[in-house]
C-alpha cells in the first residue's frame, strides 16, 4: 500500500498543528462556534447528542496492521473501547472530547493516517472496490489513482467551501462494488480499443432526500486527464451549485436543473483552459504511486486445495462460512476473506480495540499484514492462502467475526441513527439488532440467500436505504418513531431506487414487516432467484397486498429499549468556553 | 489595515457597496481611490474612465469573464466573501488569474478571517481586507499555515508530482 513521503508526513504534520492552534483558540473563545464549525467538521469532528464524533478516513478502505492498532489504541485511549466502521470505508468514534482531538490527530499522522476532509462542503474520503487489486474481474487497480486523487482532493484550495458535500467512488473491475452510480462523480477505469486506462465518469448520482442515479457524462477520460477533468466539474459545480437551500445543494440537484448536455458543456469549455496543462498526471508520477500497489509476494500455489475440500465435507459451519464469507481471488490458491461485522447483537459495524488489535494481528498471520473496510461495512483480508482457510475461521470465529452472512439478511447496512446522531429521526441500531435476532437462524438466512437490507434513521440516507433490496427509513411522526419500508432499490451495475411499499410502521411491527416480504419472495421465486429479481418480476403489488392484507401484529414486549445503547451521561459538557 | 505582499499595511481604497436605495445607475461614486461595485462599473463606464485610479469588486455571484475587456482599467481587483462558507470567490479568483491572465492586485474583502486566507492566497489573491473585528496580525499567520501542497493552483503552477522528487517506495 501507499507510503508516506516526507511531503506527505510534513503536510499531515502541519495540518495536526493547524487544528491544534484552531482548537486553542476555539477554547480560548477567539473563535465562535460558527466560525469554528466548518473548521472541526473539515478534520472530521461532529457533534453529536452525547459527545464529540470523530471520523477518522480510511483512505480508500485501505489499512495495515500497524494503523488498525492505533484505531484500537484511540479507541481504548481516547473512547469507549470501540470504533464504527462506516459505509464510507471510514471509522467513527463516538465519545471523544474535543481537547483530545489534536492528540488523536497527532497519534494519527504517526501510523499515516488522518481525518482530513470527512466531512464538511468538501471533497471527502474517496472510497473503492474493497477487493482492488486482487477480483478476478479486474480490468484496472483503481487504488494508485484512487492515491493519486486523494492527494488532488487533499486541501485543495478552491474547492474547500463548496455549496455541499462531495463523495467519490472509484472502481476498476467488470461489477461495480463501490457503487459509483450513487456518488456526486462514480469512476469506471476501463481500457479502450487500444487497451489504454481511461475513467468512464458519472455525475450527479447520490443519495439523501432526493435519491438520484448518476449520469455518464463522459465515456472515456483518459487517465492523464483525470485530475484536470475532474477539477473543471467540481469547478462548475461550486460557481453554479445552489447555495439558497441546504437540500438543493448537492450536485446532482445542479445536474438535473440545467441538464446533463448544458452541465457537459460548462465541465468542457472549463476543461479547454487546463486540458494538457500542468494538472496532467505524468507516467513517472503513476509509475511512482503504482509501485507502491504491487501484487505482494504469492507463492506459487495449486487452483484447489485438497485439503480444503475435505475440510469443506466435516464442517457444515465452516462451509457456510466458506461459501458466504470467502470470495475468489485472481492468484492460484488465494482468496479474499471478508471478516464480518454483523454479529447478531451487536450494532453493524461496531468491533472493540480488542477484535481491532486481533484483526491486525490476523492480517499479519495470514494477509502480508494489510486489511480492507467494505462500504458494507465489514472488514476484508485480502491475501489468505486457501490452506490458511480453516485456521483463519477458528481464530476469527472465537473474535466473533466468523458470522457466515457476509450478502444475507442480517449483513445490514445502518447508520447510527437516533442512539448517536442528532439529524435521526428514529433509531435503527436497536432495529436493526431487532432484525437480525429474529432471523439469526443460519439456515433460514442460506434459504433466502443473496439480500440487501438498508436501514437509515433520517431521509439523509447514511444507512443507503434507497438502493437495498429491502430499504427502511426512520420517519418522525408526531415525536414516535415509524419506519418506512421499500422495496426494489439495488447499488451495483444495475442499480436502481427502491419504492416505498406503503404506510409506515412501528418499532415492534417492523420485523413482521419483513418476515411477510420473505414469504411473499419463497412463495413466487423460482429455483435460484434472489429476491431483487423476484422483485423486478413480479412487481410490487403482491408484496405490498400481503404485507397489508391483515393487521401487522407488534412482536410483544418489543419496544427497542432492550436494544439500545445505554447513552450514559457524558462527563463533561460538549464546549464550554474556558474549559 | 491590509495584507498585502504578506505584510500589514495602511490602505487608503475605500469601497462602495450600494444601500438599499441605491442603483448601479444613480449611486455617486465618492472621489479618491475608490472599489465600486461590477454593476457600478458597467452602469458609469464612461465617467469612471477618467479616473486616474479606481478598482471594481465582484460579487460572490458575478462572473470574472464581465471584466476581460477591461483589465487595464484597474488598480486593484477585488472578490467580495459576503459569508466565509461561501467559496465561489475562490473560483473567481482562479479565473481571474488563469484565464484572464491578470497580474495586478487581487483583493479579498467581506468575511475574511485567518483560517482562509491560506486557500485564498494559493487560488491568487495577494491582498486580504481581514474582516475589522478580528486582529490581523492574527490573520498574517493564517497565510503560513502549510509549507508544501499537492495542487497546481495560482501560487504555484504545477502539482507538487511535478514541483519535487518526491519519494518512491524503498
Amino acid at each position: 500500500m501507499y507510503r508516506y513521503d516526507q511531503f506527505d508526513h510534513q503536510i499531515t504534520a502541519e495540518r495536526v498543528s493547524q487544528f491544534r492552534d484552531q482548537v486553542r483558540r476555539r477554547l480560548s473563545g477567539e473563535l465562535t462556534e460558527e466560525e469554528f464549525r466548518i473548521l472541526r467538521l473539515q478534520n472530521g469532528l461532529y457533534m453529536q447528542i452525547h459527545a464529540y464524533m470523530l471520523r477518522v478516513a480510511v483512505p480508500y478502505g485501505l489499512l495495515n496492521a500497524a494503523q488498525m492498532r492505533t484505531l484500537a489504541t484511540i479507541a481504548r485511549k481516547y473512547d469507549r473501547g470501540y470504533g464504527h466502521f462506516s459505509t464510507r470505508q471510514n471509522v467513527q468514534f463516538n465519545w471523544i472530547k474535543l481537547q483530545d482531538t489534536p492528540d488523536i490527530l497527532a497519534d494519527l499522522a504517526g501510523v499515516e493516517m488522518h481525518a482530513n476532509q470527512t466531512s464538511g462542503n468538501c471533497i471527502r474520503n474517496l472510497t473503492c472496490d474493497e477487493f482492488a487489486g486482487v477480483a478476478r474481474d479486474e480490468i484496472v487497480d483503481p487504488r494508485p489513482y484512487a492515491e493519486i486523487l486523494r492527494q488532488w482532493s487533499t486541501f485543495h484550495p478552491e474547492f474547500a467551501y463548496l455549496p455541499r458535500k462531495f463523495k467519490i467512488a472509484i472502481t476498476g473491475a467488470t461489477e461495480d462494488r463501490a457503487a459509483i452510480a450513487v456518488h456526486d462523480i462514480g469512476l469506471a477505469a476501463v481500457k479502450n480499443a487500444q487497451g489504454e486506462v481511461g475513467f468512464r465518469v458519472l455525475v450527479g448520482g447520490g443519495l439523501g432526500r432526493t435519491p438520484v442515479i448518476g449520469t455518464e457524462i463522459c465515456d472515456f477520460v483518459p487517465w492523464q486527464h483525470a485530475i484536470s477533468y475532474l477539477e473543471s466539474i467540481v469547478r462548475v459545480y461550486n460557481e453554479y451549485g445552489r447555495r439558497d437551500n441546504l437540500y438543493k445543494a448537492r450536485i446532482k440537484i445542479l445536474v438535473k436543473a440545467v441538464g446533463i448536455e448544458e452541465f457537459r458543456r460548462r465541465v468542457e469549455a472549463d476543461w479547454r483552459y487546463t486540458k494538457d496543462g500542468p494538472c496532467t498526471i505524468t507516467v513517472e508520477e503513476l509509475n511512482r504511486v503504482s509501485a507502491f500497489f504491487t501484487a505482494p509476494d504469492y507463492e506459487q500455489l495449486p487452483e484447489h486445495d485438497a485439503a480444503v475440500a475435505a475440510q469443506l465435507c466435516d464442517s457444515r459451519a465452516f462451509s457456510n462460512w466458506v461459501q458466504r464469507n470467502v470470495k475468489p481471488h485472481k492468484a492460484p490458491g488465494y482468496a479474499a476473506v471478508v471478516l464480518s461485522l454483523k454479529k447478531t447483537g451487536i450494532a453493524p459495524g461496531d468491533a472493540t480495540a480488542k477484535q481491532m488489535d486481533a484483526a491486525a494481528e490476523l492480517a499479519e498471520r495470514f494477509s502480508f499484514g494489510e486489511l480492507r473496510v467494505t462500504h458494507m461495512q465489514n472488514l476484508v483480508l485480502a491475501d489468505v492462502r486457501q490452506t490458511d482457510l480453516f485456521d483463519l475461521w477458528q481464530a476469527a470465529r472465537e473474535l466473533g467475526m466468523a458470522t457466515p452472512n457476509i450478502g444475507l439478511l442480517t449483513d445490514i447496512i445502518c447508520c447510527p441513527g437516533g442512539d448517536f446522531c442528532s439529524l435521526a429521526n428514529a433509531r435503527s441500531i436497536p432495529l436493526a439488532k431487532a432484525i437480525a435476532e429474529r432471523f439469526d437462524n443460519i439456515d433460514f438466512q442460506h434459504d433466502i440467500g443473496e439480500i440487501e437490507l438498508n436501514m437509515s434513521g433520517c431521509m439523509n440516507a447514511c444507512g443507503h436505504h434507497h438502493v437495498g433490496h429491502i430499504g427502511i427509513l426512520g420517519v418522525d411522526k408526531d415525536g414516535e418513531e415509524w419506519y418506512q419500508v421499500s422495496i426494489g432499490g439495488a447499488q451495483g451495475n444495475d442499480s436502481s431506487l427502491g419504492k416505498v411499499i406503503g404506510p409506515s410502521f412501528t418499532f415492534a411491527q417492523t420485523p413482521e414487516v419483513i418476515a411477510r416480504l420473505l414469504q411473499v419472495y419463497v412463495r413466487e421465486r423460482f429455483a435460484d432467484e434472489r429476491f431483487i429479481d423476484t422483485v423486478r418480476r413480479i412487481g410490487h403489488t403482491p408484496f405490498k397486498e400481503y404485507v397489508y392484507a391483515s393487521p401487522v401484529e407488534a412482536a410483544e414486549g418489543l419496544t427497542g429499549e432492550e436494544y439500545a445503547l445505554l447513552a450514559a451521561p457524558y462527563d463533561t459538557p460538549l464546549y464550554s468556553a474556558g474549559v | 489595515m491590509v495584507i498585502k505582499n504578506k505584510t500589514i499595511t495602511n490602505d487608503d481604497w475605500n469601497v462602495l457597496r450600494l444601500g438599499g436605495q441605491d442603483t448601479p445607475e444613480s449611486v455617486v461614486v465618492p472621489p479618491g481611490k475608490v472599489i465600486v461595485p461590477l454593476k457600478v462599473w458597467q452602469a458609469q463606464r464612461d465617467a469612471l474612465h477618467e479616473r486616474a485610479e479606481l478598482g471594481v469588486w465582484l460579487a460572490s455571484d458575478e462572473r470574472a469573464e464581465d471584466l476581460r475587456d477591461d483589465l487595464d482599467k484597474f488598480s486593484v481587483i477585488a472578490v467580495d466573501f459576503p459569508k466565509f462558507a461561501d467559496g465561489r470567490g475562490y473560483s473567481i479568483a482562479r479565473h481571474v488569474r488563469a484565464r484572464l491572465g491578470y497580474r495586478g492586485e487581487l483583493r479579498a474583502i467581506g468575511d475574511v478571517l485567518r483560517d482562509q486566507i491560506f486557500y485564498m492566497q494559493r487560488v491568487g489573491f495577494d491582498a486580504f481586507a481581514a474582516r475589522a473585528d478580528k486582529d490581523i496580525g492574527e490573520a498574517l499567520k493564517g497565510l503560513s499555515d502549510f509549507t508544501f501542497t499537492y495542487q497546481a493552483s495560482s501560487d504555484e503552477k504545477l502539482p507538487l508530482f511535478r514541483r519535487i522528487q518526491r519519494g518512491s517506495r524503498s
